[in-house]
């Protein structure tokens, strides 16, 4: 096997690994508006990176994070409401593609930021991708518990002596690195995506948090490989390919997941 | 005797609106205090506060050392794409042993609901198990906030009852909010009226037969009862502008 594909799909695994974990707490916590947000942000994050010769991969987490952290603090003030994060998401991706558009000093493939290209991951990008997976993963399994209760309810949270805020800023950091991580492989329009739809198809299947999240990271697994091979044998995009495979996924697990009804 | 938890001229505000004023109370070891208060009174904001959800503007809140809290919270609105089993849900935030997960059921008498999902149980079978993963702290001081709303008479008397072999059991202290006025003042050592501050206190009998308890859970009934009202005239208040109307005889049993 070429080794371009080898890496493609060491990529896309990469990215399930963080992105469906990660997905099924921003499903929990109906964040997924959220998520759109701060992916969104990353094409500023790339206008950032190109204008200061910053790696992509360090403006794309500043931006990331610091869109997280503003939709946590205006939350907090409650400001929060479908239309703040809409405005939010809209207004990063409007910026983000003026921003890129004025440095016109270098040729930007927007494309590949916006729909990802991932048959281009180098080496040093699969490191990048691998490491931060493994980071989000890591940190996600640490916090796993505090998380959960913080989920369930943050009053309850904190009698046990957690604090509700600091989980949601565990959360916001894990984004903020699966979005700087996932822009390479999927792009910064269907990383949300990534996270939101695994979760998703997960859900009939699992009675515990655990495995909904192990069958996710299946689904997302599976989206990615199918994905790349349905790119190569009909010529497709690769990023919206494996968005695709992951979208038919979830319509078998929604007609399937009524049958299991009893059971779960 | 030293007491479990205890405030001094506790204030707490939402966003710059005083919902509680210059409450101080004290729970002692073992004795069951009944919060009781009309909607929008603060009673919830308090429990809050003492669990250290809510910081309160001025005042203190002094925990006994090593205080174990278990919080039943009002209700909790289980997210139905997140799957929970109880025997899942008792151990968070902290695995306990399957031995320990089910004395806890057995304590709160739903020892059959451990492999159940939590979003398919009853109103009662939940808040069973709320209570049950609160006594899985073996809490010197269980907080209830409101725990039987959503039940109905029966049920919550039998929820009561639970409560009170629970305390006999483990020997903790219970505070709650409650709306069940007559179960409450049937179980309870200690009645605190809350109404933006606290109006009165005492046994059940003195509450009941205080006149601003009589006031506020006279107006509850659209004043269909008031036969006559006047002007809040107890002189506890500082600011209070709520109005207590004086209503004799009857309360209302919500």
């Amino acid at each position: 096997m070429d080794d371009f594909i080898m890496r493609a799909a060491l990529a896309g695994l990469g990215v399930a690994l963080a992105a469906a974990p990660l997905g099924c707490f921003v499903v929990w916590r109906r964040m997924a508006y959220f998520g759109d947000a701060t992916s969104h942000a990353a094409i500023l994050g790339v206008a950032l990176a190109l204008a200061t010769e910053l790696p992509v991969f360090a403006g794309v987490l500043a931006t990331a994070l610091a869109m997280a952290l503003l939709i946590t603090g205006l939350s907090a003030r409650q400001f929060s409401s479908d239309t703040l994060l809409g405005v939010l998401a809209h207004s990063a991706l409007a910026l983000g593609l003026v921003a890129v558009s004025l440095i016109d000093s270098i040729r930007v493939d927007l494309e590949g930021y916006l729909f990802g290209e991932i048959l281009a991951v180098t080496n040093t990008d699969l490191v990048v991708i691998w490491c931060g997976a493994a980071c989000v993963a890591a940190l996600l399994m640490w916090r796993w518990h505090a998380l959960l209760t913080a989920t369930l309810s943050p009053d309850l949270a904190t009698a046990s002596g957690i604090s509700p805020r600091r989980e949601q800023l565990v959360l916001t950091l894990a984004l903020a690195v699966t979005v700087a991580v996932a822009i390479k492989v999927v792009g910064a329009l269907l990383i949300a995506a990534m996270l939101v739809i695994p979760a998703a198809t997960a859900r009939p299947f699992a009675r515990t948090p655990e495995a909904m999240a192990a069958y996710a990271v299946a689904a997302g697994s599976i989206a990615a490989l199918g994905g790349l091979a349905g790119a190569f044998a009909l010529d497709t995009p690769a990023g919206p390919s494996i968005v695709a495979v992951g979208a038919a996924l979830f319509a078998l697990s929604a007609a399937i997941g009524p049958l299991l009804r009893g059971r779960t | 005797m030293s007491a479990l938890i205890e405030t001094e001229n506790l204030h707490l505000a939402y966003g710059g609106n005083t919902v509680l004023r210059d409450v101080s109370l004290r729970v002692q070891r073992g004795e069951i205090v009944t919060i009781v208060g009309p909607n929008g009174s603060g009673k919830s904001s308090l429990l809050r506060a003492l669990i250290g959800a809510i910081h309160p503007i001025s005042g203190r809140i002094i925990r006994a050392e090593g205080l174990r809290i278990g919080y039943v919270p009002q209700s909790l609105s289980i997210n139905s794409t997140l799957p929970l089993t109880v025997a899942r849900f008792l151990n968070l935030p902290k695995r306990v042993s399957a031995q320990a997960a089910l004395a806890a059921l057995e304590g709160a008498g739903v020892p059959e609901l451990a492999q159940r999902q939590l979003g398919a149980l009853s109103g009662g079978q939940f808040q069973r198990v709320l209570l049950a993963r609160a006594l899985l702290q073996s809490p010197d001081i269980l907080i209830l906030d409101e725990a039987t709303q959503g039940l109905d008479q029966p049920g919550a008397a039998r929820f009561y009852q639970q409560i009170e072999s629970v305390r006999q059991s483990i020997g903790c202290a219970v505070l709650m909010v409650s709306h069940d006025l007559h179960v409450v003042m049937a179980a309870s050592d200690r009645v605190l009226c809350l109404n933006g501050h606290l109006c009165c206190e005492g046994t059940p009998q003195v509450v009941a037969d205080a006149p601003e308890y009589r006031a506020l859970f006279g107006t509850g009934t659209q004043g269909a009862l008031a036969l006559y009202r006047h002007h809040h005239d107890h002189d506890h208040h500082d600011g209070c502008d709520h109005e207590h109307s004086d209503v004799p005889v009857e309360k209302e049993s919500a």
